[in-house]
């Protein structure tokens, strides 16, 4: 019943996707810390830097970002990430580049909404025994706020997963681009389709049920 | 707390049924609608996004070499131009548009395979084309083997650029784009040495206003694609007058003409028109 997979690396494919989403997952977690950071910060020119960003790049589709990674950044600008004889590689470093640029607006308003819910007694306690700004956010504000938005966070990271996908729209190998491979040689639409769904459930269901668990031990009592 | 519970689940389960019976009733209403046929209208199956071959203008209208031949059929079979509708087509959903009835042929760009034919019957073939490149006007790029350390552009996942990576050039660098027109302009750009898909396809783009005399055809023949119009499985009735309608197409020269007039600016140098029933390996 399976047997149009044969000579298909899926496995191959799904293992990129992984790693698409793991570099991507970790660079977009630190590059939106600091543009919450930023957001919250007393220096005007980088609230509004902040701001900007986050609500230019989230309202721009990614399909855009992703091609204009490889179309604009690498074709006319020359940004090769280092890979310049090797699409391959260009174009798994772009993708993840984008990603990072998209996803961190998102973990940026999640890392914001969990500052909200840290009580404003505590930065003023902090401010009293005379931490500055950054040991504020750093050791009482953004410990509080990280284990308030576990579960926020864990819809960024399923998301990431499935927006991985967007990455075949520049040729990167990774299961949609696989996907788009079967589909044209087999003539299985329906089949193929659901392995690949399939996969991405396999992916995202742990995700969601560890990082669910992880929120409901980690949450502050409040 | 129980009760929020029960609400949300309820709401959950009511939410799915609504949006199941939803997607039940449109495609029972595609079907009714373009099975009856007969007297009303045809519904056409072409690509929208290939100059040359199936592209939507923007003012709605249709052009290219598949929307000719399409017409050609349709009027064999019965149709005048305005009967016909045309339906986007895109290359993974061909075959189940045609398993449920939302056309009733495609025309676009379908390769005639072994694995296809377990699902569909092909009609034609009704033009023979081959995997080609296309390079600058001024490029060395000759043979096949003159690509191995080039920079070549294909579409995500299609043969063409299964092809290259597995038989022609191995070590030529494989840059796939989700559409052809962002290889093309890769081309333009000098981002990449050569485009490869299927000439005609390639032939289309080249002809478009705006790259007239920019490009030229390698006129390399890689591999053999035999265009044939999709049939529903088992609708022989339509096969059959499909199949004479081409043979009339090529006979009473409507075919030559429709081939000039969709490639010719491009300098595509087109196979005299296939067999009816002959597919050449």
């Amino acid at each position: 019943m399976f047997d149009f997979l044969e000579g298909y690396d899926v496995l191959g494919a799904f293992w990129m996707t992984v790693k698409l989403t793991a570099l991507s997952a970790v660079g977009s977690l630190i590059w939106g810390t600091l543009l919450a950071a930023m957001r919250v910060s007393p220096v005007p020119l980088m609230r509004g830097f902040g701001t900007a960003y986050v609500n230019i790049v989230r309202n721009i589709p990614l399909t855009v970002i992703i091609v204009f990674t490889s179309l604009g950044l690498a074709d006319i600008f020359g940004v090769t990430m280092g890979a310049a004889d090797n699409f391959d590689v260009q174009g798994f470093r772009l993708a993840v580049l984008g990603f990072i640029a998209y996803t961190a607006a998102f973990v940026c308003e999640a890392i914001r909404s969990g500052i909200n819910t840290v009580p404003l007694g505590q930065a003023e306690a902090a401010r009293a025994i005379g931490l500055n700004f950054s040991q504020t956010l750093r050791l009482i504000v953004l410990p509080q706020a990280f284990r308030a938005v576990i579960n926020p966070l864990a819809n960024v990271l399923i998301a990431l997963t499935k927006n991985t996908t967007v990455a075949a729209a520049i040729g990167v190998a990774e299961a949609a681009l696989l996907m788009k491979e079967m589909i044209e040689n087999e003539a299985q639409t329906l089949a193929i389709g659901a392995v690949f769904a399939l996969g991405f459930v396999v992916l995202t269901l742990p995700t969601g049920l560890l990082l669910g668990w992880l929120a409901k031990r980690l949450a502050v009592k409040r | 707390m129980k009760l929020r519970k029960v609400t949300a689940a309820s709401a959950a389960v009511l939410a799915l049924a609504l949006s199941a019976t939803a997607c039940g009733g449109d495609s029972k209403d595609d079907s009714s609608s373009s099975g009856s046929g007969g007297g009303g209208k045809i519904k056409i199956g072409i690509k929208y996004d290939q100059p040359g071959l199936g592209l939507k203008e923007p003012d709605g209208s249709f052009s290219g070499f598949d929307v000719d031949v399409a017409t050609y059929v349709a009027k064999q079979l019965g149709y005048d131009a305005d009967q016909i509708e045309f339906v986007e087509t895109k290359s993974a959903d061909r075959e189940n548009a045609l398993a449920r009835g939302d056309v009733k042929i495609i025309a676009a760009t379908y390769s005639i395979t072994d694995e296809r034919k377990q699902k569909v019957d092909f009609a034609g073939p009704y033009l023979l084309a081959h995997q080609d490149l296309l390079v600058k006007k001024d490029s060395k790029i000759s043979e096949a083997t003159d690509l191995n350390g080039e920079k070549l552009c294909s579409v995500t996942g299609s043969t063409s650029a299964q092809n290259v990576k597995d038989d022609f050039a191995p070590k030529a660098q494989l840059k796939q784009y989700g559409g052809y027109s962002e290889c093309i302009a890769g081309l333009q750009s000098g981002a990449v040495d050569a485009v490869t898909t299927d000439d005609s396809i390639l032939a289309g783009f080249a002809s478009q206003d705006k790259y007239k005399g920019q490009f030229k055809l390698a006129g390399l023949k890689l591999s053999n694609e035999n265009y044939g119009i999709g049939v529903k499985k088992g609708d022989s009735a339509t096969l059959n007058k499909v199949n004479a309608a081409l043979e009339k197409m090529v006979s009473d020269g409507s075919w030559q003409k429709a081939v000039d007039e969709n490639f010719g600016p491009a300098d595509y140098k087109n196979e005299p028109a296939p067999k009816v029933g002959v597919i050449v390996k």
